[in-house]
């Protein structure tokens, strides 16, 4: 990351107190987490504290602290999505990933989120890879799902090779 | 009174769109909300372009892309007008169909239609389709008709009318008048008459003032707003520029949740065009009215929902609440009068300045004025948007509308319970379903009317669980400012947690009763004072529930991970060996046409065996689900 790119994210806005979210919000969208570097330099450019950034950031689910895997998945833990059994279909990711949610796999391909609602109820239970929806999980269709994502993924990498 | 407006570019417009489109010229509309989104609506779109163009009829027909129908269950959904012809769940293999048959040879396509589930029979019109022909659709009305990245879409229909005639012939306190005589109260849920916060904060004297649009739509389950934002947000900006011009302020913000990509961008796309059309800026349709809006982005915060978290979270702070009073009609957002106003209720302000305080009040019961957007989810065969008058019964939303309780591989369940409000809400029994819904009556019920999730639960749904689930949810979002609902939830959940692993007493249900009663008296905001009313509830009505988890270790509904157990019954079982397949454990064991055999000391609950014992027709339900120290015949499952 380099200045100019601090300097993109920065244009247009005056440095108040008020633009730390909006701020935060495009360091994400870059990044797909808050690096360290990033808090030293909206301390610098809005002129509060680093832990005042800090305070503020990690009150909100959105802002991670530590780098994504490559694929996140979420689960959507809505109500429509509970009583469509969505608890069991998060125990079976947690089996097959071995982590909990808001953690990530050992070879940084996979991260496990729970969702509070994706308003597509119509579909629940319903489980996100990234962008990709997929709704009325059953619970044979996690390990099919990881296993797709897992074999794309090394196609993806021998291809780079 | 009568100021100066220049308008003549929107009367230009509607005249140019109409001329253009002609009245029986037909129209493809694909529903492009969220959940018709998911199931691949926009690569559909992009086929019916691609077939009219291979068939050389791009000239004579329209294709739209619009806003959410609200059907989602039968998602996606194309309508064909003007003849108002309803194709459900459309693959890309109909198109061709589609466009043939319809638009070219003007033939409905059978297999297409909704087939009523009562009758069987194929209903052609989506304003004949039980869903639809029961609720009063006010507010989504358009969203259907209207794609909502275009603003000539909403000006054809008559959109900004409603601004055109405050501005021209109105003072601001004739607007605030007729929204008070309206009778419209808060749809964010609390329900306060939005024509008295209006005029408390024009009287509040100050140099600058502010109105926001709460659009942060957090309870889980609940999806209105959303879909007015995505389907049609210039009548949410046209409320808006009504709501500044009556209580004098110059700024606004609309605050959407991060969860809503696709609503972001439509609310952004429309705030452009409103300025390229002189509708926001230093001088409204030339009237001398400066007033502009800016979208914040929330950022994944529940109780950024609540007003003064919200306003405390665009000044860039975490979102705490603050006591009130002051209202922020008084003290607001950086210490200015500002009136925040719920997605819903700000849709609601031109169509009732349109139509006149009259025509909206006659809508709906005495305290309780106009219609109400619900979002119908759950164990519920017609999963949805329904917009209905205030004063419906909840049978009525359930049955008639909703179709009833959706069968599980042919075996019909009961209803057991209608969750409203979200966490805030409780959950209403069987015998109540002959209530009609209206801010008043849900209250007495014990629940509320909240922003407008209704949950249906049938007798497969753990009313435990379900209190646990709400405040577990509650419990995580609590902001931690107050201790009555930062350490009263945690310890409600405890308890909640002990019941539902078999571990609970009788003496917990006092328990959770006192701290229930706490933390709803000592809480400082509303996320605090309501989170109790999920546990509230289902203790006045499935208390005989609570009691067999405690006395009897027993989850009747067999939810209860704890209480139950898996088991194969030997006078179903084929021996088909899928579940043994499918099985993490190894717990289920047996060959090939002969009995199979369930360890319970290795089984994980984890449902793979029953889902797919359930799925196969030719075993049936050879895997169950019963609740342990039970024998078979006492249950019902």
């Amino acid at each position: 990351m380099t200045n100019k790119d601090y300097i993109d994210i920065f244009s247009g806005l005056k440095g108040e107190e008020g633009d730390l979210i909006p701020i935060l919000q495009r360091i994400h969208e870059k990044f797909r987490y808050i690096p360290e570097e990033a808090i030293k330099q909206m301390s610098l450019f809005l002129k509060i504290s680093e832990n005042q950034i800090f305070g503020v950031a990690s009150f909100y689910s959105q802002f991670k602290f530590v780098e994504p895997g490559k694929c996140t998945i979420k689960v959507c833990m809505g109500t429509a999505c509970h009583v469509r059994g969505s608890q069991s279909i998060l125990e079976e990711f947690k089996r097959w990933l071995h982590i909990e949610p808001g953690q990530t796999t050992d070879n940084k391909l996979f991260t496990l989120e729970t969702v509070n609602c994706l308003g597509a109820c119509a579909l629940g239970p319903i489980v996100v890879f990234d962008r990709d929806y997929h709704g009325q999980m059953r619970i044979k269709e996690v390990e099919e799902l990881i296993q797709k994502y897992r074999s794309e993924n090394e196609r993806e990498s021998e291809a780079v090779v | 009174m009568r100021n100066h407006v220049n308008a003549k570019h929107l009367d230009q417009i509607r005249a140019e769109v109409l001329q253009d489109r002609g009245a029986n010229k037909p129209c493809i509309t694909v529903c492009g909300g969220t959940g018709c989104h998911t199931q691949g609506a926009e690569v559909l779109v992009g086929v019916f372009r691609e077939e009219v163009r291979k068939q050389g009829i791009e000239e004579s027909v329209d294709i739209r892309i619009t806003g959410c129908h609200g059907f989602c269950e039968r998602g996606p959904i194309v309508v064909i007008h003007p003849e108002g012809i309803f194709y459900e769940k459309t693959k890309i293999k109909d198109v061709e169909k589609i466009v043939t048959e319809t638009i070219v040879n003007k033939n409905i396509v059978e297999t297409l239609l909704y087939r009523d589930l009562s009758t069987k029979k194929r209903i052609v019109r989506e304003k004949d389709i039980p869903f639809y022909n029961q609720q009063k659709r006010i507010v989504l009305g358009n969203n259907g008709l209207i794609d909502p990245t275009d603003i000539r879409d909403y000006i054809a229909l008559n959109g900004y009318q409603a601004l055109v005639k405050v501005l021209r012939d109105m003072t601001p306190e004739e607007v605030i008048a007729e929204i008070k005589a309206s009778g419209l109260r808060g749809r964010g849920g609390a329900g306060f008459p939005t024509g008295k916060k209006w005029e408390i904060c024009r009287s509040t004297v100050s140099d600058m003032k502010y109105v926001i649009c709460n659009a942060d739509e957090g309870d889980p389950g609940a999806f209105m707003d959303r879909s007015v934002l995505e389907g049609n947000p210039h009548c949410i900006i046209e409320g808006m520029i009504i709501g500044a011009y009556a209580i004098g302020a110059s700024a606004g913000f609309i605050y959407v949740r991060t969860e809503y990509p696709l609503a972001v961008k439509h609310v952004k796309i429309a705030l452009k065009l409103a300025r390229e059309y002189g509708l926001l800026g230093e001088s409204v349709l030339g009237s001398g009215f400066k007033f502009d809006i800016q979208v914040f982005q929330g950022a994944g915060a529940f109780v950024s929902g609540e007003e003064t978290s919200l306003m405390a979270s665009i000044e860039g702070q975490r979102s705490f609440p603050r006591p009130r009073p002051p209202f922020p009609t008084q003290v607001g957002l950086w210490g200015k009068p500002t009136t925040i106003n719920n997605v819903e209720t700000w849709a609601n302000i031109p169509h009732i300045i349109a139509n006149g305080a009259d025509w909206y009040s006659k809508i709906g019961t005495d305290n309780s004025k106009g219609t109400k957007i619900f979002s119908l989810v759950g164990k519920i065969n017609n999963t949805g948007l329904v917009e209905v008058p205030m004063g419906i019964t909840l049978r009525q939303i359930v049955y008639d509308i909703g179709g009833g309780i959706k069968s599980e591989k042919r075996i019909k369940k009961k209803f057991k319970a209608i969750q409203t409000g979200g966490p805030s809400g409780g959950c209403i029994p069987e015998n109540m379903l002959d209530l009609p819904i209206d801010y008043d009556t849900l209250a007495k019920a014990g629940s509320i009317m909240g922003s407008g999730g209704m949950i249906v639960m049938d007798e497969d749904t753990c009313m435990v669980d379900v209190a646990r689930y709400f405040l577990n949810f509650t419990q995580e979002e609590s902001c931690g400012k107050c201790s009555p609902c930062r350490i009263g939830t945690v310890q409600m959940v405890e308890i909640l947690n002990r019941i539902t692993q078999g571990k609970g007493e009788e003496a917990d249900i006092e328990r959770l009763e006192n701290l229930a009663n706490t933390i709803k008296t000592h809480s400082l905001c509303g996320l605090g004072q309501t989170a109790p009313n999920p546990v509230l509830t289902t203790l006045r009505y499935f208390r005989s529930e609570y009691l067999l988890h405690v006395k009897e270790k027993h989850c009747p509904a067999s939810v209860c991970k704890a209480l139950i157990e898996y088991r194969v019954v030997p006078e179903k079982c084929t021996g088909c060996q899928r579940c043994v397949s499918v099985c993490p454990t190894g717990a289920i064991t047996g060959p090939r046409a002969q009995l199979h055999n369930l360890d319970p000391s290795k089984c994980i609950k984890c449902r793979a065996c029953y889902e797919i014992c359930h799925f196969d027709a030719i075993a049936g339900d050879a895997i169950v689900i019963r609740s342990k120290g039970r024998s078979a015949d006492e249950q019902t499952k």
